[in-house]
């Protein structure tokens, strides 16, 4: 084989002749964005199977007052590994796996800009991960036995002290959750770096389509958010190995430091795995209504307006901290304020659909089904940041339903449109529409049965985090409901996987552009060749395909 | 408004209505939030509150917000209300253009294949969905604002009643230092004989890690944070009952079954078990030999009983251990049988508790739990 003859690899491009090895070492010693992209996704797929079973252990547990299936110490440490694998081991990869896949393609370029960068911040996440579930076999607890971390997702101290969390579970979340995010910085600065150096000749940043600035956004975020967690957990890990008392409230530290520290990087958090949802829907919504996005100008501002306002409003997971009056008022008011250009946002995506030819294809039902659920989420949220009713249902299941229609309803549904859209690109292959439906309306029925009843449970007195409730609270019928929804959310979840597994194997041919989109990744060869594109484009508008698909109405001479 | 228009609101109205799932939609809804309803249907259910509990119970069956019983819960729930009101409004109106958007603009066999019209945006229409919400976010966060700063008032008013909370893994502890006793799980607070509200100020403290003071129908919560001892909460109920609650912050092993139970009571009644409190425990003969086994048992390290060598801190003061109708800060009712099977094992009760099953043997046992019934 001569330097002229390298074959183009793509995902499916195997040399008959090679053997399984180095197969797998093409996979392992990938420095390409989008083989790093397909592993992110894999990897965090894995781990939503992972979690997803966690939090259906948790529902059969508070099926009804006083069941029996697992103890206190187990379900604390399944509702703590739930929600830490489904922040930092499913939504971050899969965002980061995503714009590492289709940022470069979007902006016409041939990788990102540092990719073995990209390379090292996969395999910090995907060690980081592994050393977080190592810990239910090696973490030496209190009675010798293999112990995952119990402290909740957030990590309140002192509870994570020595003095009340004995053994090594709580180092692990520290280090598991700490390298992995060094691994979300480094892309974080890629992804930053990409977007303002590498774009194809004529994409000005007002001409990048809107999932590159959602991405650039988050990106940014990512950057300012990820290092005061990572050193909080510093801190943490000083307290509980080197004698320091930051956290130690026995020792002088401070309680409220720590939900400083944590939620200055927590809230942020919350939109950067937000962002990216708007980002696949800003994308989808256009392409299934046959229209361009309405007002992407304003929706560029609020981008970056709901980036700056994220960044300054961590106190309202503290209302019920006892903070002044006046400290909460303010929070209060930059919370509300976020809800304006969240509601830009809104009626922007609405107004793209009124007037469209809207085609209910799997990508549009599930971003439809992000429309409505994330509106309810957005509304209990304005409803939580109303101080006095956020003292009542602050840390109650009315919060977690709130939170599960964001990231659920919300991230997790817009994911879903992602894939179904984008998978075609990536493997060649369409996923099946009969099966998409059915994965789509069970998990719509699943989802709203459990989250609904949820905001009912809190506002009747329901803590989060109970392992189990007396019967004199009237809490069972709500509690029924929601783990009746994980049935079909588990039906839907293997709809899903077996038309993916299908599909990789059995799909029908997609060809580049099965969509009729308007971006640049649809003009490449599907799946796309090492080097993206073999000429790189140039643009002139926001839709490029657009423009060569109708000569005669270009785009560009509307922007 | 045009008599054109009014007629066309109120046949709207009364289309809304016509429609039988409408109307079983918004009665539900109704049945669900509203308190004195729920009183109402689930009034078999608060006939079993023990016998003990005074005559007329604010209690509703579920711990719910939506059936305030004290001044702070209440201004709450005004707030609530307003909130529900205009977030339902926006949501409605928003869901409604979605669902129509979606009906209306659907690609329908036979459908011109062509591309609809381009719409790039419309500065005027995006200029109105800006400004609109910020005013009615404006509008929510003055009413709000206000709220918080009549709840979180700082100073006790005159003549209210200041108890000490002191959250523990995973039980209460409740000092009124006013009439210098510490008792644990059940809060008393009064109200005037004649329903006059009197304010209670509670001091929040904790020993270890960070709690939370809950009791929805009696007021928001309010974490109780280890090394910040300036947290408080008010309560000014209106009503006699007994209110049910717990902590509310994940707070480690045993966090579900840290119950609160507060008895709202007469102030006469009050009084009387303000006195039966302040006195030592008693001194029951009969009951000599299962006071030495617990004397000579590790009990005494953890455990007070006033007027004895019990004098431990760790754990709830037992001192009139029977006056209370609940064990292990809720975790089950306080009745003989309960009580036996609480000395002999904790953990079977309370998983994750710091109490240790003692291997008493069943004499013992019994002889121990004789003694604990003394304690009235």
């Amino acid at each position: 084989m001569t330097i002229l003859e390298k074959p183009k690899q793509t995902l499916h491009t195997k040399d008959p002749n090679a053997s399984f090895l180095s197969y797998m070492h093409q996979w392992i010693a990938t420095s390409d964005h989008k083989k790093l992209g397909v592993m992110y996704v894999t990897t965090g797929l894995l781990f939503f199977l992972i979690g997803g079973l966690e939090a259906a252990m948790m529902r059969w547990q508070l099926a009804w007052s006083g069941m029996d299936v697992v103890g206190p110490e187990e379900f604390n440490r399944l509702f703590t590994m739930h929600g830490t694998t489904m922040v930092f081991l499913v939504g971050m990869p899969i965002l980061l796996g995503v714009a590492n896949y289709l940022v470069p393609l979007m902006i016409g370029a041939r990788d990102l800009a540092f990719p073995r960068l990209n390379a090292f911040g996969f395999w910090l996440f995907f060690f980081g991960g592994l050393l977080l579930y190592f810990s239910y076999f090696g973490a030496q607890g209190l009675y010798g036995m293999g112990s995952a971390p119990d402290v909740g997702w957030f990590a309140y101290a002192p509870l994570t002290e020595r003095t009340f969390s004995r053994g090594h579970s709580t180092d692990y979340w520290i280090l598991g959750i700490g390298i992995s995010g060094f691994g979300s910085i480094a892309t974080g600065i890629n992804l930053i770096t990409t977007i303002l150096t590498m774009r194809c000749p004529g994409m000005s940043l007002m001409k990048m389509p809107l999932f590159v600035w959602l991405m650039f956004i988050d990106a940014i975020l990512i950057m300012i958010a990820m290092p005061p967690l990572t050193a909080a957990q510093i801190m943490l890990l000083f307290d509980r190995w080197l004698g320091a008392h930051f956290f130690d409230t026995q020792g002088g530290g401070s309680a409220v430091l720590w939900q400083n520290l944590f939620w200055f990087f927590g809230h942020p958090e919350v939109y950067i795995l937000i962002l990216p949802a708007f980002a696949y829907v800003s994308e989808i919504i256009p392409v299934f209504s046959r229209k361009v996005i309405f007002g992407y100008p304003l929706m560029v501002a609020a981008t970056i307006a709901i980036g700056f306002i994220s960044l300054g409003v961590w106190v309202h997971h503290m209302f019920a901290l006892g903070l002044s009056p006046m400290v909460n008022a303010i929070f209060m008011g930059s919370t509300m304020l976020i809800a304006v250009p969240t509601g830009i946002k809104m009626f922007n995506w609405i107004a793209t659909l009124y007037g469209g030819r809207i085609r209910f294809q799997t990508p549009m039902l599930f971003s439809l089904g992000f429309l409505t659920q994330f509106l309810l989420g957005g509304l209990t949220g304005i409803m939580l940041a109303v101080v006095p009713f956020d003292w009542q249902v602050s840390d109650s299941y009315f919060v977690v339903g709130h939170f599960h229609y964001v990231l659920f309803g919300g991230l997790v549904f817009s994911i879903f449109a992602a894939i179904y859209y984008w998978m075609p690109k990536v493997t060649g292959r369409m996923l099946s529409e009969t099966l998409g439906k059915w994965h789509f309306w069970l998990l719509f029925i699943g989802f709203n049965l459990t989250f609904g009843p949820m905001h009912v449970s809190g506002m009747l007195g329901m803590p989060r985090r109970i392992y189990t409730y007396h019967p004199d609270r009237g809490w069972e019928l709500w509690n029924l409901l929601s783990s009746i929804g994980v049935l079909f959310q588990i039906a839907a979840i293997l709809f899903f996987t077996y038309n993916v597994l299908n599909s990789l194997f059995k799909g029908k041919k997609a060809g580049d552009d099965p969509w009729d989109a308007w971006t640049l990744e649809w003009e490449t060869t599907s799946p796309p060749p090492e080097y993206n594109f073999p000429e790189i484009p140039t643009v002139h508008s926001r839709r490029p395909l657009w423009d060569k698909k109708h000569p005669e109405d270009p785009d560009w001479k509307y922007e | 408004m045009t008599p054109d228009h009014k007629t066309k609101l109120a046949r709207a109205a009364s289309g809304l209505m016509s429609k039988p799932i409408h109307a079983i939609l918004l009665a539900s809804i109704a049945l669900l939030l509203t308190p004195s309803l729920n009183s109402f249907v689930m009034a078999d259910e608060v006939a079993t509150v023990p016998s003990n509990a005074p005559v007329c119970d604010g209690a509703a069956p579920w711990p719910t917000m939506f059936a305030p019983r004290s001044a702070p819960a209440q201004e709450i729930l005004n707030i609530t209300w307003l909130v529900i009101g205009i977030v339902g409004a926006l949501g409605i109106i928003v869901m409604t253009m979605i669902i129509f958007s979606i009906i209306r603009y659907r690609y329908k066999e036979g459908d011109d294949e062509t591309e609809p019209a381009q719409i790039y945006g419309s500065n005027p229409i995006e200029l109105a969905w800006t400004i609109l919400p910020t005013l009615i976010v404006f509008v929510l966060f003055m009413v709000s604002a206000r709220g918080i700063f009549e709840i979180e008032k700082e100073t006790p008013p005159e003549g209210s009643l200041e108890v000490t909370v002191v959250g523990h893994r995973w039980w209460w502890e409740f000092e009124y230092p006013e009439y210098g006793f510490v008792t644990a799980n059940e809060l008393h607070i009064p109200i005037g004989d004649d329903g006059t509200p009197i304010p209670t100020f509670l001091s929040l403290q904790s020993a270890d890690v960070i709690h939370s003071f809950w009791v929805p129908q009696l007021a928001g919560k309010t974490d109780v944070v280890p090394n910040r001892d300036k947290n408080h909460l008010w309560l000014q109920p209106n009503m006699a009952g007994k209110y049910l609650g717990q902590c509310a912050e994940y707070c480690g092993g045993a966090h579900a079954n840290m119950l609160i139970t507060v008895i709202v009571e007469p102030e006469s009644e009050f009084k009387k078990w303000v006195a039966n409190q302040q006195k030592s425990a008693a001194v029951v003969p009969a009951a000599t030999k299962g006071r030495h086994i617990f004397e000579r048992t590790a009990c005494i390290n953890c455990h007070t009983v006033r007027g004895t060598v019990a004098n431990g801190t760790f754990a709830p003061d037992l001192t009139h251990f029977m006056s209370r109708s609940i064990l292990g800060a809720g975790a089950a009712p306080n009745n003989p049988k309960t009580l036996r099977q609480w000395v002999f094992d904790p953990q079977t009760i309370k998983p994750g508790c710091d109490m240790p099953a003692m291997k008493l043997t069943n004499e013992e046992i019994d002889l121990v739990c004789d003694y604990l019934e003394t304690l009235k």
